[in-house]
């Protein structure tokens, strides 16, 4: 019954498109925390187009704007915050409006079992609790510092990671005993750690806006990724992930 | 017909080595092109950038010094002693030669790190390596000190042995004959292998940020800073860059005449 229905969709989405498949090569500049949503878009994606070769590049969204800016050949650029996509929409370098398609949400991520009894925000100032959040040039860790100062909390981290897969990693390696992540990312970190809600009002939403790169050789396909990102199946996918849907 | 031979030869000799050494000059000249002069005070003056830079030194210092102080007595062995597996424990001495510095920062995590296979015994007894800036020279000495010793083994096995044969028959002791010969004989070999233990210590990135993490004043080296700064302001990076590679050539050129050419 489900798998009809996708096929439905799917076929109606074809239909949409003239019947049509896109195909080349498309490559895409994502923010990291979009690495497991995006592999299963894009897994997707390409079954309905055989003929097209997806090439995802995750890094930090500010990394990979200034790649795009010095001449990166970049199809489709998705941020995790809008700074960075305003970047690129300052350096009238976006083919497209940048559309904001996900949100998310902050969580504390622990190690599994949370040793350390970490239960709010307050815990991380705490001296006995290593924190690791991102670097302040990337979305997670401006993000974490305005959850800090919403909290009003002074937090001394021991690192400041280039992406929040980094942070994620260094807390599953049980290096640092919390770190500011996306929710997203504690659903796709595994058994190693376990996620530790912040309430709304301390909360920070991340928007997630795509637009396609100027100068795109494959405007086809990347202005049809696009919509399938934003179409009733690819936003399935995403809130299976743990987005929030805008 | 036979004269002009050699100097086609010549002529293409001296063609790729100005390929060759344009390959290497264009992108510092580059960097020197676009850094951001009229700003460049201010942007190297930002409070992290001193920081970053003294720590760099610091550390790569004593990356170079803990590799001449484990690294030559190594050589030393590689070169004197015989024994079996030898060609094995050399080859995995030598692997962060080839190996991808973050490999090398992962392995010493998996290692060391406060969950590590021998950090859980270094937390018992309150040494705790990662963020910490031992964590960044024990990082750098990782991926330095064969450099260092495949310098000063080389030394070790081409000195005439004849010298030391001979203070010994002259009643001079190992220790006497260490000193007074063998070291000095290797000092030219001893110094290149420094600088460039040294050298590879201040630009190690991969297995730094793995190992030790990223914080200003304690783990954020200047190729780290360089790196963060590409995230947000290319300018800054650029000279972040420019100042590292400064200081790079002002002590490679100070030390060539001494120690690379006798080398």
């Amino acid at each position: 019954m489900r798998i009809s229905a996708v096929v439905l969709i799917a076929s109606l989405v074809a239909a949409a498109c003239g019947g049509t498949t896109v195909s080349g090569k498309l490559t895409l500049f994502l923010a990291a925390s979009l690495t497991d949503s995006f592999n299963a878009l894009s897994a997707e994606f390409t079954k309905q187009n055989p003929g097209l070769t997806v090439t995802p590049n995750y890094a930090g969204s500010g990394a990979l704007v200034t790649q795009i800016v010095s001449g990166a050949d970049a199809d489709i650029f998705a941020s995790a915050d809008e700074a960075n996509m305003q970047k690129l929409v300052d350096a009238k370098l976006n083919g497209s409006d940048p559309k904001v398609f996900a949100n998310n949400r902050l969580q504390i991520a622990v190690q599994a079992g949370n040793p350390k009894k970490i239960t709010q925000l307050a815990d991380l100032a705490r001296s006995d609790v290593i924190v690791v959040i991102g670097a302040p040039s990337v979305p997670i860790g401006t993000y974490a510092q305005q959850a800090f100062d919403k909290a009003g909390i002074k937090v001394t981290p021991k690192s400041l990671e280039t992406d929040v897969k980094q942070v994620v990693a260094k807390v599953a390696l049980g290096e640092a005993d919390a770190g500011i992540v996306y929710s997203t990312d504690v659903k796709a970190g595994g058994a190693k750690i376990q996620g530790v809600d912040i309430p709304d009002p301390l909360n920070v939403i991340a928007k997630y806006p795509i637009a396609l790169v100027k100068g795109t050789k494959n405007e086809m396909a990347a202005k049809a990724f696009i919509d399938f990102v934003v179409s009733a199946r690819g936003r399935e996918i995403l809130s299976s992930f743990g987005f929030i849907l805008p | 017909m036979r004269r002009a031979r050699p100097d086609a030869a010549t002529a293409v000799l001296v063609t790729l080595a100005i390929g060759g050494a344009a390959f290497f000059v264009l992108p510092l000249f580059a960097l020197i092109v676009r850094a951001p002069w009229s700003t460049a005070i201010g942007e190297l003056s930002a409070p992290g950038v001193a920081g970053a830079l003294r720590l760099s030194l610091v550390c790569s210092i004593a990356a170079a010094a803990l590799s001449a102080l484990l690294g030559v007595p190594l050589a030393w062995v590689y070169a004197r002693v015989p024994f079996p597996g030898k060609t094995v424990v050399r080859a995995l001495t030598t692997l962060p030669m080839v190996l991808p510095p973050v490999v090398g920062g992962i392995a010493l995590l998996v290692a060391f790190g406060r969950r590590g296979v021998f950090g859980e015994a270094l937390d018992a007894v309150g040494v705790r390596l990662p963020f910490t800036t031992a964590a960044v020279i024990v990082a750098e000495t990782f991926v330095a000190m064969p450099f260092l010793v495949i310098s000063v083994e080389a030394a070790f096995r081409s000195m005439d042995r004849r010298y030391e044969d001979a203070a010994r028959t002259l009643g001079a002791s190992r220790g006497h004959v260490l000193r007074t010969v063998t070291l000095p004989l290797v000092a030219p070999a001893l110094g290149a292998g420094l600088v460039l233990a040294w050298a590879r210590a201040l630009g190690e990135f991969g297995a730094t940020i793995t190992f030790a993490g990223n914080f200003p004043g304690t783990t954020q080296t200047m190729p780290l800073a360089a790196y963060l700064a590409l995230e947000t302001n290319i300018d800054t990076a650029v000279l972040l860059g420019l100042a590292l590679l400064a200081v790079s050539l002002v002590v490679l050129i100070a030390l060539r005449d001494r120690f690379l050419s006798l080398a």
